[in-house]
C-alpha cells in the first residue's frame, strides 16, 4: 500500500484543485507543498524498510487491471527504483514550494505540479510494462500543458516540440512493449516474469528490432546524442520549476527505462550493442560538454550540461550491460555509478534551474553577457550557484563526483580508452561552469541590476534542501550505496 | 421464419414508423417526443441483441444473415453510438420543421448499418448499405436552405451512387463466377479453381463500394464536407456509424476469398493511403468540424489495419471491434461538445475555452486526446490491440507507418487543445440551452475514462467473438 500511497496522494490532491474553483492562491499552495511531502516521507520511510539482502523487488503491490490482456496494477521497487523516486518526490516537493508566477491560475499550476508527480512516480515503482507506458505516456501530456501555460518566450512551439517529438519515442516504445509481450507464454506484461525469461534471448531479428525501437525511444527521452534536440528549447521557455522536473525527473525516465526494459530484459541482445550503446554515450557526454560551453543563455548552458551528464549515466548503463567474462565488479560498480549520477543529477541540477528561475523572476533575463558581480548584490544565491555548479562539476565530496568514480572506475575495467576519452568531458564542464559562476557573479555590475533582490526565505530554505542532499550523498554516500548495490549486484551478476 | 432472430431489427423499424406517424400528427414543438420514442426503440433492440449473446455463432434465414459474436457486438456499438446521436440531437433540431423525421431517417439508416454489420450474403449486403445510404444523404443535406449543407449532401451523394453501383457490379459478378449470393457458398466456390481475372474485378468493386461507407482512400471524398456542412449531431452520425458496418462487412468479405487474391496487400495500402491522406489533410485546417472529418478518415486507415491481418492474428476481430468502439465514444464525444458549442467550428472560436466553459473543455480535450491513444483512455487500449494484432501478424511496417501517423495526428489534435487552454477570450460562450447535449456529452465523456479503466469489460465481451462462417 505504501507505494500506492505515494503516488495515490498527490493525484488526489490534483483532484481536489481541480475540481473546486474556491481555493485561493495561498490555500491552493500549502495544500500542494503538503500534499507533494507526503510521498517524500513514505518513500523514506520504505528507504528504511527496504531489505537490501532481501529480492529484487520489494513492496510488491498486484491488482489485476486487464488479466485477459495480461496488464495488471503491479507496483514494486528495487534500489535503484527506490533511489530515484525518493530523489524525484523531492525534486517535486522542492520545485512545487518555489515561489513561481502562475499567471493568475495557482490552482491549475499546483494541480497540473501534483498531477505530473503523481504519474512521474509511477513511472518509477511501476512494474507492468503496460502501466509503465501510461504512465510514462501521462508525464508528457502534463509536461506539455506545463510548458504551454506557463512558460515564456515561444512556450507553445516549445510544448508541441517537446510533447510530439518525445510522443514518437514513447509510440516506437509501445511497440517494442508489445514485441516483448508476445513473445512470452503465456503473455504477460508482468516485468517480474519478463526480467526472470528473458524471452527474447537468441531470438535474433526480432531480438534486434525490439531493442531497437526500445533504445531509441528511451534515447530520445533520456535524450541521447543524435536525438536531443527537443531539450534546449523545452527547457529555456519553460519555468524554473517545471525546467528542474524536466531535467531532475522527466530526464531520469529514459536512463531509469534503458535499466529496466532493455538491460534487465533483454541481457544478451544488451550485450551485444553495448559497445555501440557506449560510444554513443561519449558522444553525448564531449557532445553536451562542448556545446554548453558555447552557450550563452544561462539555462541553454544549464540544459546542455544535462545532455553530458545523462551520457555518463548511459555509459555506466552500456558498461554494465557488456557482459565480459570476469569484470562483474567493474560492471556493477557502472550500475551502481549511473544510479548515484541519476540522484544526483536530479538534485543539482534541479536546483540550478531553480536558481534560473529566481533569475527569470527577478530580471527576465537569461543573457549570460549581461550579468556580471552580482556576488556583492546577491550573496546567497551566489553561495548556492557556486555549491551547484560545483557538485555538477564533479567536485569531490558532494554528489556528482561519488557517481563519475563509480562510472569512470567501471569503465576503465570494461572500456579503458572510452573512459579516457569520456573524462575529457569532465573537464570542459569544470570549464564551463567555472566560466558562468565568473560572468555572473563576479567582474563588475552593470548598473541596471542594482535592485537585484537577494534570495528569500523560500527560495533559500528549498536550495537548503537539495543542496543538504547532494553533500550528504557526496560526504557520506553509504546509505544510498547500500541501497542501490545491492540491487545492481542482482541485476548484474545474477545473470 | 425465425422472425426471433431479427427482433432488435424489427424493433427499430417499428420505431422509426411510429416516428414517422408521430411527427405527422402532433405540433413541431413536441416533436422532441420523437427522440424519446427513437431512443425507446434503441433501447429495446440493444435489450433484445443481448438477449442473443452467448448462442453458438450461427447463419439463419436460409444462410443470409449472420447471428454471431461479430455481428452482435457490433451491433451493441452501433446501438449505442445511435442512441449518444440521438440524445445530442434535439436541442439542435428544435427550430427545424422536420425535426420529427429526423430521428425516423436516423433509425433507418442505423439499420442499415446493423444490416451491413450482419449480412452473409452479397445482395443482404447491397441493401445495408443502399438502405444506409438513402437514409443518410438527407441527413447530410438536413438543412436544405445553407449552401454548405447542400452541398455536403450533393457531394455524399454523388460518389455514393458511384460507389453503390459499383459494389453492385461486383456483386454481379461474384454471382456470375460463383452462382451464388450466400457467402458459404460463394467461399466453397472460390476455393476451387475459379477466373481469378474475374474475381480481382469483383473484389475490387466490393472493396472500393464499402470504401465509401468506410471513408477510406479513394472514396473518402464526402466526409470532410458532410463533417462540416451537415448538421453537427448528423455529421456526427455520419463519421461514425457507417464505418462500423463497413469495416465488419468488409472483414467478412475479405475473409471468403482464398489467399492468391492479395487482399491483404490491397487492403494493408488502402490501410496507408487512407491514414496519411487523412491526417496530412488535416494538418493545416482551421475549421474544427472539418479537421474532424479529416481525422475520422484517418481513423478509418487505422481499423483497417486489424481487418489485413484477419486470419492470422486470432485476434484481429475481437481488435478491430474493440477498436471501432473506442473510436466511437471519442468521435461522438468530440462531436457532442461542438454540438453543445452551438457548432462553433473556427479554430478561433475555441480559444480560452477551457476557462469559460470548463467541462465542455475538458470532455473535448480528453477525446481528442482519446483519439490520439493516450492512456488511460479507452482510445489507447484501442490502439494497443491494433498494434497488438499488426505486429502478432507480421506487419510490424503497417505498425510503424501507423504510429508516424500517430504523432503527426498528435499535432493537429494540439492545434485545437492548445487555444483552448493557452489562449484567453473576451466574449461569453454560447450553448445550446437545454439538457439533451449537455447529457450526451457527458456521457460519452464519462464513457471515455469508465471503458478505459473497466477496458476488461470491453475485453471480454469482444474477446472471444468470430465470424459464423
Amino acid at each position: 500500500m505504501i507505494l500506492t500511497a505515494a503516488l495515490g496522494l498527490p493525484m488526489l490532491g490534483a483532484l481536489a484543485l481541480a475540481v473546486s474553483s474556491r481555493w485561493t492562491e495561498t490555500a491552493a499552495r500549502r495544500c500542494a507543498i503538503v500534499v507533494s511531502v507526503l510521498p517524500v516521507l513514505l518513500l523514506a520511510w520504505a528507504w528504511r524498510q527496504f531489505d537490501p539482502q532481501g529480492v529484487l523487488f520489494q513492496f510488491v503491490e498486484e491488482v489485476p487491471w486487464v488479466p485477459s490482456l495480461g496488464m495488471g496494477y503491479r507496483l514494486g521497487v528495487d534500489g535503484i527504483a527506490l533511489a530515484v523516486a525518493t530523489m524525484s518526490a523531492l525534486v517535486f516537493s522542492a520545485s512545487i514550494a518555489y515561489p513561481v508566477d502562475t499567471k493568475h491560475q495557482p490552482r491549475q499550476y499546483y494541480a497540473w505540479m501534483l498531477f505530473l508527480q503523481s504519474v512521474s512516480l509511477g513511472v518509477f515503482l511501476a512494474l507492468d510494462l503496460l502501466l509503465f507506458y501510461v504512465f510514462f505516456d501521462l508525464s508528457l501530456v502534463g509536461m506539455f500543458f506545463l510548458i504551454g501555460r506557463w512558460g515564456h518566450g515561444q512556450a507553445q512551439l516549445a510544448a508541441f516540440k517537446f510533447f510530439l517529438y518525445t510522443f514518437f519515442g514513447s509510440l516506437l516504445l509501445l511497440l517494442a512493449i508489445i514485441g516483448l509481450y508476445l513473445s512470452v507464454e503465456p503473455r504477460t506484461f508482468d516485468m517480474r516474469v519478463l526480467i526472470e525469461q528473458q524471452p527474447l534471448a537468441g531470438a535474433g531479428m526480432t531480438a534486434g528490432l525490439v531493442f531497437l525501437a526500445l533504445m531509441l525511444g528511451f534515447a530520445i527521452k533520456t535524450p541521447v546524442v543524435p536525438v536531443h534536440t527537443w531539450l534546449p528549447q523545452a527547457h529555456v521557455d519553460a519555468p524554473g520549476p517545471v525546467s528542474a522536473i524536466l531535467a531532475g525527473v522527466l530526464l531520469k525516465m529514459g536512463t531509469y527505462g534503458i535499466i529496466r526494459i532493455p538491460f534487465a530484459m533483454m541481457a544478451e541482445t544488451f550485450s551485444r550493442y553495448a559497445l555501440i550503446i557506449a560510444l554513443f554515450a561519449v558522444a553525448s557526454i564531449l557532445y553536451g560538454a562542448f556545446v554548453a560551453l558555447g552557450q550563452s543563455n544561462l539555462k541553454r548552458r544549464i540544459a546542455y550540461t544535462s545532455v553530458n551528464h545523462m551520457g555518463y549515466t548511459v555509459l555506466g548503463i552500456a558498461v554494465a550491460g557488456a557482459l565480459i567474462q570476469d569484470t562483474e565488479y567493474a560492471r556493477e560498480l557502472a550500475l551502481v555509478g549511473a544510479t548515484v549520477e541519476m540522484v544526483a543529477h536530479g538534485l543539482i541540477t534541479g536546483a540550478l534551474f531553480l536558481i534560473c528561475g529566481s533569475f527569470w523572476q527577478r530580471t527576465e533575463e537569461y543573457d549570460l553577457d549581461s550579468y556580471g558581480g552580482l556576488l556583492r548584490q546577491a550573496p546567497w544565491l551566489t553561495a548556492f550557484a557556486v555549491l551547484a555548479s560545483f557538485a555538477s562539476l564533479g567536485l569531490p565530496g558532494l554528489a556528482g563526483f561519488v557517481a563519475e568514480f563509480h562510472i569512470f572506475a567501471g569503465t576503465f575495467g570494461v572500456y579503458p580508452w572510452l573512459a579516457v576519452i569520456g573524462v575529457l568531458g569532465i573537464l570542459v564542464t569544470a570549464a564551463l561552469f567555472l566560466q558562468m559562476l565568473q560572468k555572473v557573479f563576479f567582474g563588475a555590475m552593470p548598473e541596471r541590476w542594482a535592485q537585484f533582490e537577494d534570495l528569500r526565505p523560500i527560495e533559500w530554505g528549498v536550495l537548503v534542501v537539495l543542496s543538504a542532499g547532494f553533500v550528504l550523498i557526496g560526504v557520506a554516500p553509504a546509505f544510498l550505496l547500500t541501497l542501490v548495490e545491492a540491487s545492481a549486484a542482482l541485476l548484474v551478476g545474477g545473470r | 421464419m425465425p422472425i426471433g432472430d431479427v427482433l432488435p431489427e424489427i424493433s427499430l423499424t417499428l420505431g422509426a414508423v411510429a416516428i414517422v406517424l408521430f411527427a405527422s400528427f402532433v405540433r413541431q414543438r413536441q416533436h422532441h417526443w420523437a427522440a424519446v420514442l427513437a431512443l425507446l426503440a434503441i433501447g429495446l433492440g440493444a435489450g433484445l441483441t443481448v438477449a442473443q449473446w452467448g448462442g453458438t455463432p450461427r447463419l439463419t434465414f436460409s444462410g443470409v444473415w449472420a447471428l454471431d459474436g461479430v455481428a452482435l457486438a457490433s451491433k451493441l456499438v452501433v446501438l449505442i453510438a445511435g442512441a449518444l446521436v440521438v440524445a445530442m440531437s434535439p436541442e439542435w433540431m428544435r427550430t427545424d420543421r422536420r425535426h420529427g423525421e429526423y430521428y425516423a431517417l436516423v433509425l433507418f439508416a442505423l439499420l442499415g448499418v446493423i444490416m451491413m454489420a450482419s449480412a452473409s450474403d452479397t445482395m443482404e449486403l447491397v441493401l445495408g448499405v443502399l438502405l444506409s445510404s438513402v437514409a443518410s444523404y438527407p441527413l447530410a443535406a438536413y438543412h436544405r436552405g445553407w449552401a454548405p449543407a447542400l452541398e455536403a449532401g450533393m457531394k455524399y451523394f454523388l460518389i455514393g451512387a458511384l460507389t453503390n453501383t459499383l459494389l453492385t457490379i461486383g456483386v454481379v459478378v461474384l454471382f456470375g463466377l460463383t452462382g451464388s449470393t450466400g457467402y458459404p457458398d460463394i467461399a466453397q466456390a472460390l476455393a476451387t479453381d475459379s477466373d481469378r481475372l474475374a474475381l480481382t474485378i469483383a473484389t475490387a468493386c466490393v472493396v472500393l463500394g464499402l470504401t465509401f461507407k468506410l471513408a477510406a482512400f479513394p472514396a473518402h471524398a464526402w466526409m470532410p464536407d458532410v463533417a462540416q456542412g451537415s448538421p453537427v449531431p448528423a455529421a456526427a452520425f455520419l463519421t461514425v456509424i457507417p464505418k462500423i458496418g463497413a469495416a465488419v462487412a468488409l472483414a467478412r468479405f475479405v475473409s471468403l476469398l482464398p489467399p492468391d487474391v492479395a487482399w491483404r496487400a490491397i487492403v494493408a495500402s488502402i490501410s496507408v493511403a487512407t491514414m496519411t491522406l487523412g491526417n496530412v489533410a488535416a494538418l493545416r485546417q482551421t475549421d474544427v468540424r472539418r479537421l474532424l472529418g479529416w481525422s475520422s478518415v484517418s481513423q478509418s486507415g487505422y481499423a483497417l489495419m486489424a481487418i489485413v491481418v484477419l486470419g492470422v492474428s486470432d485476434q484481429a476481430l475481437p481488435a478491430l471491434v474493440f477498436f471501432l468502439a473506442s473510436y466511437a465514444t471519442a468521435n461522438l464525444a468530440a462531436f457532442a461538445v461542438v454540438t453543445h458549442l452551438r457548432g462553433r467550428t473556427a479554430l478561433d472560436d475555441y480559444r480560452g475555452l477551457a476557462r469559460h466553459a470548463p467541462i465542455a473543455a475538458t470532455i473535448l480535450i480528453v477525446s481528442l486526446l482519446s483519439l490520439v491513444g493516450i492512456p488511460p483512455l479507452v482510445g489507447f487500449f484501442g490502439k494497443l490491440m491494433l498494434f497488438r494484432v499488426t505486429l502478432e501478424g507480421g506487419y510490424a511496417w503497417l505498425a510503424l507507418v501507423a504510429v508516424i501517423n500517430t504523432v503527426v495526428s498528435l499535432f493537429y489534435y494540439l492545434r485545437i487543445v492548445a487555444p483552448m487552454m493557452f489562449g484567453s477570450r473576451q466574449s461569453a460562450v454560447h450553448v445550446l440551452s437545454g439538457q439533451w447535449a449537455r447529457s450526451a456529452m457527458a456521457v460519452a465523456g464519462v464513457l471515455l475514462i469508465v471503458g478505459g479503466l473497466g477496458a476488461e469489460a470491453l475485453s471480454l465481451f469482444t474477446g472471444s467473438i468470430r465470424f459464423a462462417l
